[in-house]
């Protein structure tokens, strides 16, 4: 038998490396996000007549404007754009947690919205302001805490896939809010924004709630997760159901709980987005961020902390090669390109962090 | 081995932040200096630097048109600008008026897609010193601010001339005897069931009627601007229905290749097909975005205030149309349209003359259009006046809704 093996010894093998120190895997993480940085500038450098520091310049203007004449708009803006997408991918986290394949951020968040649009429009004019906000923020983690146990419950019962259950259900929320749009917004297909019913801005600033909201809720998470009972469930039930089972954790209401929470979640974040900043609704109101999320919350480790970095990271990235790719009339996709590229380095670097790669000519392994 | 690559990683990573350092020292200092030789210059002529909102990118016929406008008249008029592309009708808008003006420094914002406007109203009411304008928008005449405005062209004068060379086609077909005069039918493929198409599809049926009295219209709507399937599928089903000329009112090629595999002729819209469609492409009619971004742009530099609702005109060269196709076209047509172009312009012809049409067989002499927005679109303003529908006069948008006599609607689609 060994010899046989002897015999076939594959070109390489993975093999799972536990001697990196943590400053070390951190220190590869930033050298990878450095070389990814840099190989996003030479493809800009090929495919525009700008050097590569005008490139990094263009970049930094988009994300942070001019900052150093004391003009701070871009940078709430950036923080407005991590707020949300952190707070969908915290929404995903306890799912994830669960191995519970949660796919429906966007869907989810959809139906938060739209609970939000609903109170806005008919109950605008008749609540007074503190009430109107407290039914919006009821009513959309409700909406969205609905979206998701509908498949949980077919999970926990009759053990549907739960992938496809949650990615078909954003369509569901996708047509019902174009159905709505068509109802309110009269033959311009489009609903003005409402004055009823927006969160509130302190100083003048339109994003600080969203971005207060979700900073309280990143704690939220990672106390939920790390500290409490629940979040101790979840981690048994991800890790293994019949251990769970074995010593007496009910897995059916952990699977049903755990997704009203991360429902509700999205719904917040559905709320953020509809009484926090558009005032509005329209099918492309999430615009694709709930998938985003579904990466952000993986590279994050599920650690809220991390993600806060990741997301930074990648809004970083898309308002900045958002405006290389405006500034230099490259196509948009230019941005998305350049997201991808970083993304797989990052994902290569985790995997070399963790695993190591032995070719098949050092003589140890034949001896081992 | 290990360590060698880990050393490598670290000096990279130095060596870049400290590149990042000096990057963002020098621009600091570029910028402080830019911004004092504006504040010098700023004399008799204003500096201007335009800021472009687009919905789409220049993969979308309609943003390409707006696309290609602005580089052309920002070269014209030797002036400056940025852009951004992508930008749904969202909160998204207001950031991006928000970054024009804070960080490229731009001092005219243009949007243009319907749906912005009430977020850019938004950036308009923060920033008064900066003059915001807005395409296809219905706003700015109930508005407060003077800095806000909308602007749209008399397209309908544009798909008027359209309709002529088809009603000529039809008079072609019908003298060659492949059809009989009540065979005269046309095909029409419209986006939504709103003023602006059925603004665009009667003024089409009324100048092709103006030369083969006898033609009727079908129409169908998809429910999008822009799905090439159910386009192409809407084209096809009126062929099927017995419509021997097809038009249509959305961005993609699905009713112009429709068109060219049954062999039926097409007038088409938002640029020339003939490429794709030599057989049957006749002519198409288009907006030109680049007379009113010049204007915006003098109004600016030499301070006048930009028009609240401006429409631009055949005369002022925003409402075009392609080359007609000779293979194609009936004979004699690019003659007849330069005919019918004098007399619109000199104001012999009205396009919406109440003479030449009826709604349920009488005609009319008073309409209450929908002219000021609000969320239950109230009729508020009467349009016809002096024997014709006022199209775009009391704004810029259209607003003609008259489902005439002559147009049957296949179906209906509100969005």
């Amino acid at each position: 038998m060994a010899k046989v093996k002897h015999h076939r010894e594959p070109l390489f093998h993975i093999v799972k490396r536990d001697d990196m120190v943590w400053w070390q895997a951190w220190l590869v993480r930033i050298a990878t996000i450095v070389i990814s940085v840099f190989l996003m500038g030479l493809l800009s450098k090929m495919l525009t007549e700008k050097s590569l520091l005008e490139t990094f310049e263009i970049m930094y203007r988009g994300v942070f404007g001019r900052i150093e004449t004391g003009s701070t708009v871009m940078l709430w803006k950036y923080l407005q754009e991590i707020a949300i997408l952190l707070c969908l991918a915290l929404a995903l986290t306890p799912a994830f947690k669960m191995k519970f394949w949660n796919c429906g951020a966007e869907g989810q968040a959809l139906i938060g919205g739209f609970a939000s649009m609903i109170c806005m429009i008919e109950l605008g004019k008749t609540l007074s302001y503190p009430v109107l906000l407290a039914v919006i923020a009821v009513t959309s983690m409700l909406a969205g805490a609905l979206w998701g146990l509908i498949p949980a419950v077919f999970k926990a019962l009759f053990n549907t896939n739960e992938t496809l259950f949650t990615l078909m259900m954003n369509y569901i929320a996708t047509q019902i809010i174009a159905y709505y749009v068509y109802l309110k917004g009269g033959g311009s297909n489009i609903i003005q924004p409402v004055a009823e019913g927006n969160l509130p801005t302190i100083g003048g600033n339109r994003y600080l709630v969203n971005i207060l909201v979700v900073a309280l809720l990143t704690v939220f998470v990672y106390v939920y997760l790390k500290y409490s009972k629940h979040g101790y469930e979840i981690s048994v039930v991800g890790e293994s159901q019949n251990t769970a089972r074995y010593i007496g954790i009910n897995v059916k209401k952990v699977i049903i709980r755990t997704m009203a929470i991360s429902g509700a979640l999205c719904g917040v974040a559905g709320m953020l987005l509809v009484a926090g900043t558009d005032h509005s609704i329209n099918t492309n109101t999430v615009g694709g961020q709930g998938f985003t999320a579904i990466m952000v919350s993986w590279l994050g480790q599920f650690n809220p902390f991390i993600m806060v970095f990741m997301t930074g990271l990648i809004c970083f990235l898309r308002l900045g090669a958002g405006k290389v790719a405006d500034t230099c009339m490259l196509n948009s996709a230019f941005a998305d390109i350049v997201v991808g590229i970083v993304i797989l380095c990052v994902v290569g670097c985790e995997f070399l962090i963790r695993y190591s790669i032995k070719f098949r000519h050092g003589k140890k392994e034949v001896k081992a | 081995m290990k360590k060698v690559f880990k050393v490598l990683a670290l000096v990279l990573a130095l060596s870049m932040v400290v590149a990042f350092a000096a990057c963002t020292g020098n621009t600091t200092n570029e910028t402080t200096t830019a911004a004092d030789n504006e504040e010098t210059t700023a004399g008799e002529v204003v500096e201007v630097k335009v800021g472009f909102i687009f919905l789409h990118d220049e993969q979308s016929t309609y943003d390409k048109n707006f696309m290609d406008a602005a580089k052309a008249a920002c070269e014209t008029m030797g002036v400056e600008y940025a852009q951004k592309t992508q930008i749904p009708e969202s909160n998204a808008c207001y950031d991006a008026a928000v970054e024009l003006i804070e960080v490229d420094g731009c001092n005219v914002i243009f949007a243009d897609s319907f749906g912005h406007e009430a977020f850019l109203m938004q950036a308009a009411e923060q920033y008064p010193d900066v003059e915001f304008c807005h395409a296809t928008g219905t706003q700015a005449h109930t508005s407060e601010l003077k800095n806000f405005h909308n602007a749209f062209a008399s397209i309908y004068e544009g798909r008027y001339l359209a309709g002529v060379a088809a009603g000529m086609k039809l008079n072609e077909m019908i003298e060659a005897g492949s059809i009989t005069a009540e065979e005269a039918k046309m095909g029409y493929v419209g986006a939504f069931t709103f003023a602006e198409v059925i603004s665009g599809y009667t003024s089409f049926y009324l100048g092709a009627k103006s030369v083969c009295p006898t033609v009727t219209m079908d129409v169908k709507f998809t429910g999008s601007w822009y799905d090439e399937q159910l386009e192409k599928e809407a084209a096809q089903a009126l062929i099927n229905g017995g419509c021997v000329l097809i038009s249509q009112h959305a961005d993609s090629m699905g009713a112009p290749t429709a068109c060219e595999t049954a062999g039926v002729p097409n007038v088409s819209y938002n640029g020339s097909t003939i490429a794709a469609c030599p057989n049957t492409f006749i002519v198409s009619s288009r907006i030109n975005w680049a007379p009113y971004f010049e204007y915006m742009i003098e109004c600016v530099q030499t301070g006048k205030a930009i028009d609240t609702d401006w429409t631009g005109t055949i005369e002022t060269g925003s409402v075009v149309l392609t080359e007609v196709n000779e293979a194609a076209a009936a004979e004699g047509t690019a003659a007849k349209i330069e005919e019918v172009k004098a007399k619109l312009l000199d104001g012999s012809i009205k396009v919406f003359d109440t003479a030449t049409f009826t709604k349920g067989g009488e005609t009319l002499t008073s309409y209450p259009a929908d002219v000021d927005t609000d969320d239950k679109f109230t009729p508020d303003t009467e349009a016809i006046a002096d024997g014709y529908f006022h199209e775009s006069e009391y704004r810029s948008a259209p607003y003609f809704d008259i489902q005439i006599d002559g147009i049957t609607l296949l179906d209906t689609n509100f969005g």
